[in-house]
């Protein structure tokens, strides 16, 4: 079972166990973790569920759509070149991801 | 072999969801219908039902299988005229319905909304401090959730200032459409057919004011190549689904907060929670609770076999109380995590105007957190039935000025 880590904005770290395919968001969401809102639940309307790849991760991730890069645009906390909506993340491998300062 | 034959695969139910009964207290009910199995069969419409959070989802994710380009609604497209042109949006397929929904995904944008937000605020502040100064017994519908939504989607649109009350028996109308030729079909379809003339007449390309949303779908719309009559196509789909909706979600919520006193109490001690509260009024009491699909192929679901074109009737609403997906699902809960409640749709289809939804709920809870320090039941609410919609009709409240 692949694992991610989420680093909080003030380096506490939680390792939790993805099943396949899930996606970043829903592993975050249904262990309750803090700093991931997704209030639209996935539909990538909301940019809540900003994340920033933490380095050698982010080769290997699926390209962003459209959609999603017109999202990032709209995040709460500044966008940088590793941001990413974590819905549109689906889970295959190990991954470590940094949450930004604000959500809403 | 015929959608009946294969029916016996799963359990069949005599349940009316368009009946009085029903749509006056659907609870028990979509316990019934989720405990039946994962997929049930309604006898008297033929059609599938889902009920359970696990299934509706699936059934929203699919959109190649279970598509809107057949109708939302119970009628099928495939072998019957629909009453209006078909929406670009809410009842179609990509490559169309993406083409469609970018042209308003790139105009109506979070950063879009978190512009409107102090005017938005500044508006439903003046409303409920003037209406809890009032006293006396007010209506909740009609001196708060109507006129809140009525004030602010107009003028955020571009619409004439002339007219408006034609909105909410148009949508009313659109949603009652979606089920069967019952008595709620036929009575919206003479109310809202007064209305149609001027929605169609707001929706004409230069209608619009120059600076509102409207000008610019226009503008963005015509760009993307929409001749004039898929460019109105394409604002209709606000006027029908933007205000209804969002006056049954604030009026949902007035009826909670009277109805569960220590969540008003939590809410205002920490007016912050309103956009949470707003959320789990969306789960708890949802104001859109069925759509349809139709399969576009043989499939499967959960183990019952579904012949193509099969009408699949989900239960949005049940799914939000589902108790496999929700602890204490039938509790009101500002403080809950209601994300992943599908009361906006889910996937592709999900509702385009959820995010201003989101930000009408936020700002009036707000001003209802502020300005009022009691919110009390003056009598009975009575429920306005409508084929796919919940809401009200009249809330009697006493409200205590803060």
């Amino acid at each position: 079972m692949p694992k991610v880590t989420f680093i909080q904005p003030d380096g506490l770290q939680n390792v939790l166990d993805a099943e396949a395919e899930t996606s970043v968001m829903r592993v975050a969401v249904s262990n309750g973790l803090p700093g991931i809102v997704a209030e639209c639940g996935g539909s990538a309307m909301c940019a809540t569920c900003h994340v920033y790849i933490e380095d050698g991760y982010l080769d290997g991730l699926p390209e962003m759509s459209e959609v999603e890069d017109e999202m990032l645009d709209c995040t709460a906390s500044e966008r940088c070149a590793n941001s990413r909506l974590s819905c549109q993340l689906p889970v295959v491998s190990d991954l470590a991801v940094r949450l930004p300062d604000a959500q809403v | 072999m015929t959608a009946e034959t294969l029916a016996t695969n799963a359990p069949v139910l005599d349940l009316d969801p368009f009946s009085d009964d029903f749509l006056t207290d659907p609870y028990d009910a979509h316990e019934q219908m989720r405990e039946a199995g994962p997929v049930f069969w309604l006898e008297r419409y033929g059609v599938y039902g889902v009920a359970r959070h696990d299934e509706v989802s699936r059934v929203l994710t699919d959109h190649e299988t279970f598509v809107s380009s057949r109708g939302v609604g119970i009628s099928d497209f495939a072998k019957e005229k629909p009453w209006r042109p078909p929406s670009l949006l809410l009842e179609a397929d990509p490559p169309q319905h993406t083409k469609a929904r970018q042209v308003v995904t790139k105009i109506l944008t979070v950063k879009l909304l978190r512009s409107l937000k102090d005017g938005f605020q500044a508006h439903a502040d003046e409303l409920v401090a003037r209406v809890a100064a009032q006293g006396g017994v007010i209506d909740g519908v009609h001196d708060l959730a109507e006129p809140y939504p009525l004030a602010v989607f107009p003028d955020f649109i571009g619409l004439a200032k002339d007219g408006r009350e034609n909105l909410l028996p148009y949508g009313s109308m659109v949603f009652n459409t979606f089920g069967p030729r019952n008595g709620h079909f036929e009575r919206a379809l003479e109310r809202g057919a007064a209305a149609q003339g001027w929605i169609m007449e707001q929706c004409r390309p230069g209608s619009p004011a120059s600076e509102g949303l409207g000008a610019q779908i226009h503008a963005a719309a015509a760009q993307a190549g929409f001749n004039e009559e898929d460019q109105a196509k394409l604002l209709r789909s606000f006027l029908s689904a933007g205000v209804d909706t969002t006056v049954h979600g604030i009026g949902n919520a007035l009826q909670c907060l009277a109805e569960n006193p220590e969540q008003f109490a939590a809410l205002r001690d920490d007016p912050s929670l309103a956009r949470a509260a707003f959320e789990e009024t969306v789960r708890y009491s949802s104001p859109v609770q069925t759509f349809f699909r139709t399969t576009s192929k043989d499939t499967e679901v959960s183990g019952v076999a579904l012949p193509e074109g099969s009408k699949v009737l989900m239960f949005l609403a049940a799914a939000n109380r589902d108790p496999r997906q929700w602890e204490s699902p039938a509790a009101f809960d500002i403080q809950r995590k209601a994300a992943g409640h599908v009361g906006f749709g889910f996937g592709i289809h999900a509702c385009l105007g959820q995010m201003l939804a989101r930000l009408e709920g936020e700002c009036f809870l707000t001003a209802l957190a502020r300005h009022v320090s009691r919110i009390e039941l003056a009598g009975q609410p009575k429920q306005q039935l409508n084929n796919t919609l919940r809401g009200l009709d009249s809330l009697p409240l006493h409200l205590t000025a803060a």
